[in-house]
C-alpha cells in the first residue's frame, strides 16, 4: 500500500482526513480512489496538482507507475517567472 | 500642418524624410526609415535603449526632434560594424557574453564607442558612470563593464 | 544499435563559452523584438485606460471616435463574451478566465488606475490618440484601497463581490477581499516551540517590485477574413498567449498562429496577455493589421508587477544552534484579481533548512492595484527575505557565525521539506561552503561597512516541450524550439544537440519555431526552458542516431548489434568495421533519399525531474550616515547549476538576478498618492540599479548534478534574486546595528532610522 499525504489546503476537501493508505499503482489509479473516498477532491485533482513520488516531483501526470512501498504528496502546482 | 522636409547624413548616406513636428528623432528611425535597431524602452531619455550619436556627440534619440536635424550627422547602431567585420566592442560584447535578452545592446555600444573616442583607457568606475545613462536589466551590468574594458585594450593597441 | 550513452554524452561543447548563435543579429540592431515587427496597411492600436484606481463603468460611448475620420475599429467590453470561472495553470499559478477577461478588458468596474476601458485602431497614433479623447465613458467613483493589510479589513471597500475567501471552514458568509487561505504543516509547531531556548519574532514589509523589462509589451496582429489569425508578440511563451487569446475570442486554436519576437526581458511578466487579444480583436474589426506598443507608463500602471506583502516570522532555536521551529504568516497583494504568489511563498520560506516544526499560512489578497505577474522565483524573495533576516538575528543571539548556523540547519538529501517530500541531492552546504572560501569573506571592513549572507531555495519546473532536429542536405543541422529566448537558449540548445550528435556547434542553427511549427511548449518561466528543452533536443538525437544506425544496417547488411554510433559517426563494428568506413552525419545526409528520405528527430516530451536550485549570496555594503545612501561594494553569489551548459549565461543570470535583488532591497517600490494613483510610472522615479550603482558580481557555479537530468542540469534563472534581500537586510544590520525590517532601505528610510537612533553623530 502506498502512503498517500494531501499538502495543504487540500485536506479541507476530505474533512481533515490528509493521509491513506492506498492500493493504487498510478497516479490515474490513485485520483480515482481518492475521488470514490473523497467526492469533493475531484475538480481539485484536475486542475492545480503535483505529485511527489517517492521525492521526485510531477507537475503534471497520470500515468506515472505508483510502487508499493512508495510515499506519495499530492501538492499545489509550482511553476515561476524567469 | 505641413510636414518638415529634412535633409540629413545618417551612417554616412543621405537621406532625406518628412516628419510631424512631434515626431522624434527615434520616430524617424525606426518607422520611416526603418533603421530599427535603436529601441524605445521609455521615451523620456532614462534607460538609454535609444542612444545615437549627432554630430559626434552621444543623445537620446527619444528626446531630438526629427526636425532638428537636418544638416546634420546621425550615427546609430546600424553603421557601427564596418562591412563583415565588426566593431571591437561588438566582437567584445558577443565573446564576454554581455548580453542576455539583448534588448539594450544597441544603446549600449553606441555609449561605449563615444566613451572610448573620448577615453580611450577608462576605468572600471568612469566605464560605469559613463554607462549610467543605459539601464540592463539582465545582465547586472558585470560583462558589459567587463566587455567595454577589454574592448578598449584592443583598440588602444590599434 | 549497441548502448552508447552509458558513459554519459561526451562534452565537447557543454561547459564551454560559445558564442551564441543569436549574438551578430543583437549586437548590430538586426535582431527583431517586439516593436520592429510592421505589416502593409497596418493601423495603430492604442488602449483608453481608467484614470479612477476603482470605479463603476456606468457607460461607454463610441460613437465619436467610431466617426473620426481614419478610425477603423473600436473595442469595449461588449466586444469579448464573459466566461465562466475556471481555473488553468498559467505560468506561474492558476488564473481564472473569468479574471483575465475583465483584466485585458474592464467590464463592470475599473479595478486600477490603468485598467483598459477602451481601444481603438486608426491610420496613424495622431488620429489614435485624439479618437481615444472622443470615447465618453461615465464612471461612478468608489472607495479604492491600496495596501494589503488594509483591505483585508472586514469594512474594506470591496473590490468583487462574488469573492468568497476560499481554503476556510465554514465557507464565510461575506466576501471580502481576501481571496485564498493556504497552510502548510509539518509537525507540531507548539512542541518546537517548547523546545527552543532561543525565539525570535519579527514582521516585516516588502513593497510591489516591476520586473522592469526594458523593452516595453508589444504585439502586431492581422485577422483575415476567414477567422485566420497571425499574431507576432513579445512573450514569454507564444503557445500559451495562444491558448489565452483563442479562449477569449472564441477562436479554434488552430486558426491562430503566434510567432515569439525576439523579447526585451521578462522575468515572468512576460507570462501573461494584455495587449495581444486587443490586437486581434481590433484587427478582427477592422480587417486590417494592427500594431499595438505599450508606453514605459502602461507597462507600470497596467502590467506586473510583483506582490508587495506584509510578513510574520518566529523562529526557535536551542541554544547550541538547532532550529526546532519555523513559523510564519504571509499576506500577498494580488492586485485587483486573486492570484498572487502566496502559494510557492509559502513552500520556499523554510525549504533551505531542515525543520522538524513548520507552519506557514498564507492569505491572496485584492485591492486596487495591476494585477500581479510573475517576476523570477514568484513568492519567494519576499518569505525568504524575512526567515533570513530571523535566521541571522538568532546566529547574533547565539554568538554563532551565520554561515556556521546555516549550514548546521541545511536541509541535504533525504531531508523533508515543509511542503511533503524528500528533497533529492541539493547543493545549500556546497554553496555554503564555497562562500565560506571566498577571500570576500575574509576582507576587512571599515566603520560604516558591513557584511551580510544569505540563502535561497526555489523548486524549478520541468513540464510540456516540442523541440526538433532536421538534418540538412550538406549534413548541417537545423535545431526548432518552442519556448522564447530570453538569455542563451538557442546557444544552449545548439550546444547540447552538437554534443549528442557529434557535429561542430556551428553546424547546428537554432531558431524558435511558430505555433504551428512545433507541438505544445510550455512557456520560458520557472527555470525551465534549458533544462527541459535539452531533455528534449537529447531525446531528438536519440531518434537520428537510431535512424542512422538502423539505414547503415540496410546499407551494410548487419544486424543492429553490429553497429554503433559513436563520435559523430555509425560504425560497424568487429569484424565489419575492416569491411565498412564509418559513415559521418554528412555521409548520411547524401544519401537521405535513397535511403528513407529525410532524416530527423522530434522530442515531444512532459519533462520531470527539476532539481531545486540553492544559492548562498555575500554582500558588504557601505552605509552613508549624512544622507542615508547605501553604496554596494562587493558582492559574491554562489549557486548550484546542476551542470552548466554555458558558464557564461549561467553566471549571467546569477549576476543579473542579484542587481535585480539588490534593486528590490535598496531602492525600487510601487509608490501611491492617497488618490490611489501611482506617483513613479517611469525609470526616473522608478530607480533600477544602473551600472554606478552596483560593483562586480563575483559568480561561483557549484555543481551538484541533478541526477534526473542527462547533463545533470538544473534550473538557475530563478533562485538568484532570493537571497539578496536578507543578504542586504543582515550587512545594514552588521554596519548600523539597526535590524531594517521594511524594504526598500531607501536613503530617506535609512537617515530616519540613523536619526531615531541617534546615531549619525558617532
Amino acid at each position: 500500500m502506498a502512503h498517500v499525504v494531501l499538502v495543504g489546503n487540500l485536506a479541507q476537501v476530505t474533512g481533515g482526513v490528509a493521509e491513506f493508505e492506498l492500493s493504487a499503482t498510478s497516479v490515474k489509479q490513485l485520483y480515482q480512489q481518492l475521488t470514490e473516498l473523497h467526492p469533493a477532491i475531484g475538480p481539485h485533482l484536475e486542475t492545480g496538482v503535483a505529485v511527489a513520488i517517492d521525492g521526485q516531483i510531477f507537475q503534471d501526470t497520470l500515468l506515472e507507475p505508483i510502487g508499493p512501498d512508495s510515499e506519495v504528496f499530492l501538492l499545489p502546482q509550482i511553476a515561476g517567472g524567469d | 500642418m505641413a510636414k518638415h522636409h529634412v535633409e540629413t547624413t545618417v551612417n554616412g548616406d543621405e537621406v532625406e524624410f518628412l516628419c510631424e513636428t512631434e515626431e522624434t528623432l527615434l520616430d524617424v528611425l525606426r518607422d520611416t526609415l526603418h533603421l530599427t535597431g535603436s529601441k524605445e524602452g521609455c521615451a523620456s531619455g532614462d534607460c538609454g535603449a535609444c542612444s545615437v550619436m549627432l554630430d559626434g556627440r552621444l543623445v537620446c534619440s527619444c528626446l531630438v526632434l526629427g526636425c532638428e536635424v537636418g544638416g546634420r550627422r546621425v550615427e546609430t547602431i546600424e553603421g557601427m560594424a564596418t562591412g563583415e567585420k565588426l566593431h571591437p566592442l561588438q566582437q567584445r560584447f558577443l565573446e564576454h557574453a554581455a548580453l542576455q535578452c539583448g534588448i539594450c545592446t544597441p544603446g549600449f555600444l553606441v555609449a561605449s564607442k563615444a566613451l572610448l573616442e573620448r577615453t580611450p583607457d577608462p576605468s572600471e568606475h568612469e566605464i560605469r558612470y559613463w554607462l549610467a545613462g543605459n539601464l540592463c536589466r539582465c545582465t547586472g551590468y558585470d560583462k558589459i563593464v567587463s566587455a567595454v574594458m577589454d574592448a578598449a585594450a584592443t583598440m588602444r593597441k590599434g | 544499435m549497441a548502448e552508447t550513452m552509458t558513459n554519459g554524452p561526451s562534452q565537447t561543447y557543454v561547459g564551454t563559452r560559445t558564442i551564441r548563435p543569436d549574438g551578430v543579429d543583437k549586437v548590430t540592431g538586426r535582431a527583431r523584438f517586439g516593436a520592429d515587427f510592421n505589416l502593409p496597411g497596418q493601423l495603430i492600436g492604442r488602449v483608453l485606460r481608467s484614470p479612477h484606481p476603482h470605479a463603476r463603468i456606468v457607460s461607454i460611448d463610441t460613437s465619436k471616435a467610431e466617426a473620426l475620420p481614419g478610425v477603423k475599429a473600436v473595442i469595449t467590453r461588449d466586444d469579448f463574451a464573459d466566461q465562466s470561472s475556471e481555473f488553468i495553470p498559467a505560468g506561474e499559478m492558476m488564473m481564472n478566465y473569468k479574471d483575465v477577461v475583465r483584466n485585458v478588458m474592464a467590464r463592470e468596474k475599473a479595478l486600477y488606475e490603468g485598467h483598459a476601458v477602451a481601444a481603438v485602431a486608426a491610420t496613424s497614433v495622431a488620429i489614435a490618440r485624439r479618437a481615444l479623447k472622443l470615447i465618453d465613458v461615465k464612471y461612478e467613483v468608489l472607495p479604492h484601497v491600496i495596501d494589503v493589510v488594509e483591505a483585508m479589513r472586514p469594512d474594506a471597500p470591496l473590490l468583487h463581490d462574488d469573492l468568497f475567501t476560499a481554503g476556510v471552514e465554514p465557507k464565510p458568509e461575506q466576501p471580502s477581499n481576501i481571496a485564498k487561505r493556504v497552510e502548510i504543516v509539518l509537525g507540531d509547531i507548539e512542541a518546537g516551540f517548547r523546545k527552543a531556548d532561543v525565539i525570535v519574532e519579527r514582521e516585516f514589509k516588502t513593497a510591489p517590485v516591476h520586473q522592469g523589462y526594458i523593452e516595453p509589451h508589444a504585439a502586431l496582429a492581422s485577422v483575415s477574413e476567414d477567422g485566420a489569425t497571425e499574431l507576432w508578440c513579445s512573450t514569454q511563451g507564444h503557445f500559451i498567449v495562444r491558448a489565452h487569446c483563442a479562449r477569449l475570442l472564441g477562436l479554434d486554436i488552430g486558426k491562430v498562429r503566434v510567432t515569439a519576437t525576439e523579447i526585451g526581458g521578462g522575468f515572468g511578466g512576460k507570462t501573461v496577455v494584455y495587449l495581444e487579444p486587443l490586437a486581434i480583436a481590433l484587427s478582427r474589426k477592422a480587417k486590417r493589421p494592427v500594431k499595438m506598443v505599450m508606453s514605459r507608463e502602461e507597462v507600470f500602471k497596467a502590467s506586473g508587477p510583483t506582490s508587495g506583502a506584509t510578513v510574520r516570522v518566529k523562529m526557535g532555536a536551542t541554544k547550541d544552534g538547532k532550529f526546532v521551529a519555523g513559523f510564519a504568516e504571509l499576506k500577498y497583494q494580488a492586485g485587483a484579481f486573486q492570484g498572487s504568489p502566496v502559494q510557492p511563498g509559502v513552500m520556499c520560506a523554510y525549504a533551505p533548512y531542515d525543520i522538524e516544526n513548520v507552519k506557514v499560512i498564507g492569505y491572496d489578497v485584492v485591492s486596487n492595484r495591476p494585477k500581479v505577474a510573475a517576476y523570477r522565483a514568484p513568492g519567494a524573495p519576499i518569505s525568504e527575505f524575512a526567515v533570513e533576516s530571523v535566521v541571522d538575528e538568532i546566529a547574533k543571539k547565539l554568538d554563532i557565525d551565520p554561515i556556521d548556523l546555516r549550514m548546521q540547519n541545511a536541509a541535504r538529501e533525504g531531508t523533508k521539506a515543509a511542503y511533503g517530500p524528500k528533497l533529492g541531492p541539493i547543493g545549500m552546504e556546497e554553496t555554503l561552503n564555497a562562500i565560506k572560501k571566498t577571500e570576500h569573506w575574509n576582507a576587512p571592513l571599515r566603520k560604516w561597512q558591513g557584511r551580510g549572507v544569505a540563502s535561497g531555495f526555489w523548486f524549478n519546473i520541468g513540464g510540456e516541450t516540442s523541440a526538433s532536429l532536421t538534418v540538412n542536405e550538406d549534413g548541417t543541422v537545423s535545431l526548432m524550439a518552442g519556448t522564447p529566448d530570453i538569455g542563451g537558449l538557442r546557444a544552449s540548445l545548439a550546444m547540447v544537440a552538437a554534443d549528442e550528435l557529434g557535429v561542430p556547434y556551428d553546424k547546428v542553427r537554432p531558431i524558435i519555431g511558430d505555433t504551428g511549427s512545433l507541438g505544445f511548449n510550455f512557456l520560458t518561466g520557472g527555470s525551465r526552458s534549458a533544462f527541459s528543452g535539452s531533455m528534449a533536443i537529447v531525446e531528438a538525437a536519440k531518434q537520428i542516431k537510431t535512424e542512422l544506425c538502423a539505414r547503415a544496417c540496410k546499407l551494410w547488411d548487419l544486424k543492429p548489434d553490429q553497429v554503433e554510433f559513436a563520435g559523430g559517426q555509425v560504425k560497424a563494428l568487429g569484424a565489419a568495421a575492416e569491411k565498412f568506413k564509418p559513415m559521418s552525419i554528412a555521409d548520411f545526409a547524401k544519401v537521405a533519399g535513397k535511403t528513407g528520405g529525410p532524416i530527423g528527430g522530434y522530442g515531444r516530451i512532459n519533462a520531470q525531474g527539476a532539481g531545486p536550485s540553492l544559492g548562498t549570496h555575500l554582500v558588504d555594503l557601505e552605509v552613508d550616515p549624512e544622507t542615508g545612501r547605501v553604496t554596494i561594494l562587493k558582492y559574491t553569489v554562489a549557486q548550484d547549476a546542476g551542470r552548466a551548459i554555458h558558464p557564461s549565461y549561467v553566471e549571467g543570470q546569477f549576476q543579473g538576478g542579484a542587481v535585480q535583488g539588490i534593486g528590490w532591497a535598496l531602492n525600487e517600490e510601487y509608490i501611491y498618492g492617497a488618490d490611489g494613483k501611482l506617483q513613479n510610472a517611469g525609470f526616473l522615479d522608478y530607480r533600477m540599479p544602473v551600472a554606478s550603482d552596483v560593483p562586480m558580481i563575483d559568480a561561483i557555479i557549484v555543481e551538484v548534478a541533478n541526477p534526473k537530468h542527462p547533463y545533470g542540469v538544473r534550473g538557475v534563472g530563478e533562485t538568484p534574486i532570493v537571497p539578496p534581500l536578507g543578504a542586504i537586510a543582515n550587512a545594514m544590520e552588521a554596519a548600523t546595528g539597526i535590524r531594517f525590517t521594511e524594504l526598500p532601505m531607501s536613503p530617506p528610510k535609512v537617515l530616519k532610522a540613523l536619526k531615531e537612533r541617534g546615531a549619525t553623530k558617532v
